[in-house]
């Protein structure tokens, strides 16, 4: 293990904080001129960030610890996840620490505590998000997790980096398993990361909001952590996603042109799953709460169906 | 040495026996008692788990010999290394829950007296440990019924209620139907070793060495699985668990649930890989689709409870399924001669044993304060606890959040072993299993995120929020005894998750022992920072890096968010402009797992009832409004009220002999005699 490993974890994981606002702001600027008005441009996510960052901490009278140490905690989970994942070169140090299953663990530790910080208040607006956030979770958690698995069966590897390394190597034959895959990680990285058929990011409509419940209570910095972390998010199920299953680009090894090329890839992978994520947006309307167990359910059935079937035909 | 394992766990068991005399002695000065007792009890615990850590490090393994019992077939002793792990799981328990109970059974002290709680407290203790070290079938029995009826009077303890009586009942049913299943199926592997005419043959040692015919085998396995899995509390024999375990004084609870059920796990691993040593891969499967079913089922069950115990007993029938998927998945790998994969599939399921003991035995010690303080068992009534209860709330914290395996705490570990030996699978040679693999994978990935909802409900219902009860009480916080039992618990589950790799070193020879391979969890220079079962390419986790990882950069951001002095500013929470808010607003346990109910509902008899009484002048605006949820296991419909009530159609029926009146008995004595003259010529 070299110290320049270090260096680009370290480069990563500025990327993360520094670009996911700016993904979260392109998708929005997207979505506005897809829907005919005009956007605020590609910024303001950040000039939100810094508003919020000023602002005064308010607090109820009878929050506890738990909703104080919660931004920290997502912020933090959100952060070391980013370290886990590759987004610019497989030759990352933390990435031997943590596999896939840690780092769906540490998204679900995140969600674990922001439950319990919707239900401090005693509030029903929290405890409606949080019982609702749950539940969604506890159809979309195993279905990520089947959906990964078919393709780490692939790779023989529950490490991310080694999973790259495998595609790269030429082991790697395109198998039906992974299309069930991929289908069923797009479902569920849009309920993981409440974009619109699952829920709405924009939304404050007391029947339909999820995420958005959880976390009403939140002001100043707190409140600009678990947006911040929220934008992070996002932006890494894209990078899952690339990494799972589109790989190509990031750099093998440590060298700075490739790294400056992956880069670049990253950039160009963004733009256009952005465009994807909008046109899905756009297209859907969000579905009642209880038709989620369908689309959730169909999510798992397609990542078991895929993993079966690279048991049957291996 | 002068002393050897199995000496010193002797000892230990001496010294509860010892203490079971003692203590009628105190009986006049029930605080004295409580303390000296108690300290008598954790002394006893710390020496058998220093003989059970020796004897798996050392994986030594020894026998003696008593002479007690019958006069062919004396009580047998021995300890080896999966011995030596359950009685490590078993004192380690017994150490944190004897300190807690210092300070618990004092809450009944001027309300009843606690000799006999004490005196069956130890006699439980003693009979668990007594199981581990039995090496014959009839000190193994005759300790499995100590254990049993001596926590059959734990759970009557508060026998006032007819709650408390009904339970003890069905759990007394339960436990003798599946240990005449036990004695069963040691007299087939006994009767196929030496004949039915010698005694010799029920030692274990002569199970190990006989070979069996595969029927036989298998007969002796199914019986041994079902007299076993009734006492783990298998779905679909589980009924007993959810009644007996919440009615029980809290820290029996924690030990029912904590290591109880893991003598019948140990019973499993005993007579399927050590007496009956090799058998076909389908054997495998039935564990392992019962553990499946039990886990998911389980957790399903554990969040539509209200009851905060029985949330946690239902939530043990979900942990038992578990380690019944390791233990099975090891079973099917043996049986194909995968023994790397099949050590690490045991590896999973024993340290899922040991994970789930410390987490259930703090979580029940949690509930037991909650119950101390408040009175109150029902989420429903609760509520705000953690403004009172500084200490039990983040402890209990910490349990739930190890139950609901997030690292870095210790149940992420177990289930990310599970993981692995289900994934590094090759492709195994039966079509039936190339379906069951995925789906175990799949149905334990829901299990986990299921278990984690499900805790979230726990703890948010109970210690978050308000109050939801008409008034409260006085809630005071659990005495330094009781802390002190949860804080070495929670400490247990911090370090078998962040530390696992020295764990799974020692442990490593009980595989070596079983199956023929060790896993060597860790390997390369700072071998003990990685867990890397099978290969580092392959998977590896740092639970020191993680943790550390996690605790930085949460650092980090608060010291940098707090150079600038940020005001916080407290107020009333905003009401959207109504009426006020009151705790009657909240999400309760009910609300909180509708949405699950509705989803999952099919597999529960739910009868749903709302009523609603309109005020007299306004129709639209109804007065009062009562909602009635009852949920009920499918199982006692389908599998238990047919065999009570055919019992009890049989019993009605044959009561009718009974007339009471002498004649009518005379003439049954003439009919019977005169039958006996005519068939026994």
């Amino acid at each position: 293990m070299k110290l320049y490993t270090f260096v680009t974890e370290f480069l990563q994981l500025i990327i993360l904080i520094g670009i996911a606002p700016a993904f979260t702001g392109w998708v929005r600027m997207l979505k506005c001129w897809s829907q005919g008005r005009t956007s605020a441009g590609l910024f303001q996510p950040y000039r939100d960030l810094d508003k919020l960052f000023s602002k005064d901490v308010l607090l109820a009278d009878n929050a506890t610890w738990i909703f104080r140490f919660t931004p920290y905690l997502v912020f933090g989970t959100a952060v070391l996840a980013g370290g886990i994942i590759p987004m610019l070169t497989v030759d990352l140090p933390i990435a031997y620490a943590a596999d896939v299953i840690v780092l769906v663990a540490l998204f679900a530790i995140a969600r674990f505590f922001t439950a319990l910080a919707g239900m401090d208040m005693g509030t029903a607006f929290g405890g409606m998000g949080s019982s609702r956030e749950m539940t969604i979770a506890s159809l979309a958690e195993p279905a990520m997790l089947m959906a990964i698995f078919t393709v780490s069966l692939a790779s023989k590897s529950t490490s991310l980096s080694q999973m790259v390394h495998v595609i790269y190597s030429g082991q790697y034959v395109f198998r039906p398993s992974i299309a069930f895959a991929l289908i069923a990680f797009i479902l569920i990285a849009l309920a993981e990361t409440g974009r619109i058929p699952v829920d709405n990011p924009a939304t404050h409509l007391e029947l339909t909001m999820i995420h958005e419940a959880m976390i009403l209570e939140y002001s100043g910095r707190h409140l600009a952590l678990i947006e911040w972390a929220g934008m992070m998010k996002l932006f890494l199920f894209v990078m899952l996603g690339i990494a799972v299953f589109a790989p190509w680009g990031i750099a093998s090894s440590g060298d700075f042109i490739p790294i400056l090329s992956a880069f670049f890839f990253m950039l160009l992978k963004l733009g256009i799953i952005g465009i994807g994520l909008v046109l899905i947006e756009t297209g859907l309307a969000k579905m009642r709460i209880f038709r989620m167990t369908e689309f959730l359910g169909s999510a798992f059935l397609l990542a078991t169906l895929g993993m079966l079937s690279f048991f049957i035909l291996e | 040495m002068i002393f050897t394992p199995l000496e010193i766990i002797s000892f230990s068991v001496l010294l509860l026996f010892l203490s079971v005399l003692f203590v009628p002695l105190l009986k006049g000065n029930q605080r004295l008692l409580i303390n000296v007792s108690f300290m008598l009890i954790s002394l006893a615990s710390l020496l058998g788990l220093a003989g059970g850590i020796w004897a798996v490090g050392g994986g030594i393994t020894n026998k003696l010999v008593l002479p007690l019992g019958l006069s062919d077939l004396p009580f047998h002793l021995r300890v080896d290394p999966l011995a030596g792990f359950f009685l490590t799981v078993i004192c380690l328990l017994s150490f944190f829950v004897s300190l807690y109970s210092i300070g618990y059974v004092k809450g009944y002290l001027g309300r009843r007296p606690v000799t006999s709680l004490i005196v069956f407290y130890c006699l439980f203790l003693a009979g668990m440990m007594m199981v581990v070290i039995a090496d014959d079938a009839l000190f193994f029995l005759i300790s499995w019924e100590v254990m049993a009826a001596a926590s059959y009077f734990l759970v009557m303890f508060e026998d006032e209620n007819i709650e408390n009586r009904k339970a003890a009942f069905l759990y007394m049913i339960i436990a003798h139907i599946g240990a005449i299943a036990i004695l069963l199926s040691f007299g087939i592997m006994a009767g196929l070793t030496t004949g039915f005419e010698s005694f010799s043959g029920y030692t274990f040692d002569a199970m190990r060495q006989a070979e069996f015919p595969l029927k036989w085998a298998t007969a002796a396995f199914l019986l041994a699985f079902f007299g076993f899995a009734a006492k783990a509390g298998v779905i679909p024999l589980h009924v007993w668990l959810p009644e007996a375990h919440p009615v029980a004084p809290s820290n029996v609870s924690a030990l029912m649930s904590g290591v109880m059920l893991k003598t019948a796990i140990y019973g499993i691993i005993r007579v399927t890989f050590d007496l009956l040593g090799s058998f076909p891969w389908w054997w495998g499967a039935i564990v392992l689709i019962l553990g499946l079913i039990s886990a998911v089922m389980g957790v399903l069950f554990a969040l539509m409870q209200s009851d905060l115990k029985r949330l946690l007993a239902y939530s043990s029938v979900e942990n038992i399924g578990i380690i019944l998927i390791g233990i099975g998945a090891s079973m099917i790998f043996t049986s194909f001669q995968m023994p790397l994969l099949a050590a690490l599939a045991l590896i999973a399921g024993l340290y899922h044993t040991m994970n789930h003991a410390m987490f259930k035995g703090l979580l029940f010690m949690g509930a037991g304060a909650v119950l101390h303080a408040t009175g109150e068992r029902n989420m429903e009534e609760m509520g705000g606890l953690i403004h009172r209860m500084k200490w039990t709330a983040p402890l209990f914290l910490i349990g739930c959040v190890s139950i609901s395996a997030l690292p870095p705490f210790n149940g992420f570990v177990s289930e990310w072993l599970t993981f692995q030996a289900f994934l590094l699978s090759p492709a195994l040679p039966s079509p039936m299993l190339k379906l069951l693999i995925p789906l175990g994978a799949a149905l334990l990935a829901l299990t986990a995120a299921l278990s984690a909802a499900c805790f979230v409900k726990a703890f948010g219902i109970t210690f978050m929020g308000h109050w939801r009860g008409a008034s409260m009480p006085r809630v005071h916080e659990a005495d330094w005894p009781m802390r002190s039992g949860m804080i070495l618990a929670s400490h247990a589950c911090l370090l078998l998750g962040v530390l696992p790799t020295f764990f799974i070193d020692w442990m490593d020879i009980i595989p070596q022992q079983l199956i023929g391979t060790k896993i060597g969890a860790s390997s390369g220079a700072y071998g003990w920072l990685w867990l890397t079962p099978i290969a580092p390419e392959r998977a590896s986790y740092s639970g020191p890096i993680v943790f550390l990882g996690i605790l930085f950069v949460v650092i980090a951001v608060y010291l940098l968010l707090h150079v600038r002095p940020g005001n916080i500013q407290r107020a009333p929470i905003w009401d959207c402009g109504f009426a006020k808010l009151n705790e009657r607003m909240q999400y309760s346990s009910a609300s909180f797992s509708m949405p699950i109910r509705r989803i999952f509902g099919f597999l529960f008899k739910i009868k749903e009832e709302v009523k609603l009484t309109p005020c007299g002048t306004h129709k639209p605006f109804p007065k009062r409004l009562n909602y009635h949820l009852k949920i009920r296991d499918r199982f006692w419909g389908w599998l238990y009220k047919p065999i009570v009530d055919s019992s009890f159609w049989v019993a009605r029926h044959v009561g009718k002999l009974q007339q009471g009146r002498i004649q009518a008995y005379l003439i049954y004595s003439f009919i019977t005699i005169i039958i006996l003259l005519l068939f026994s010529r």
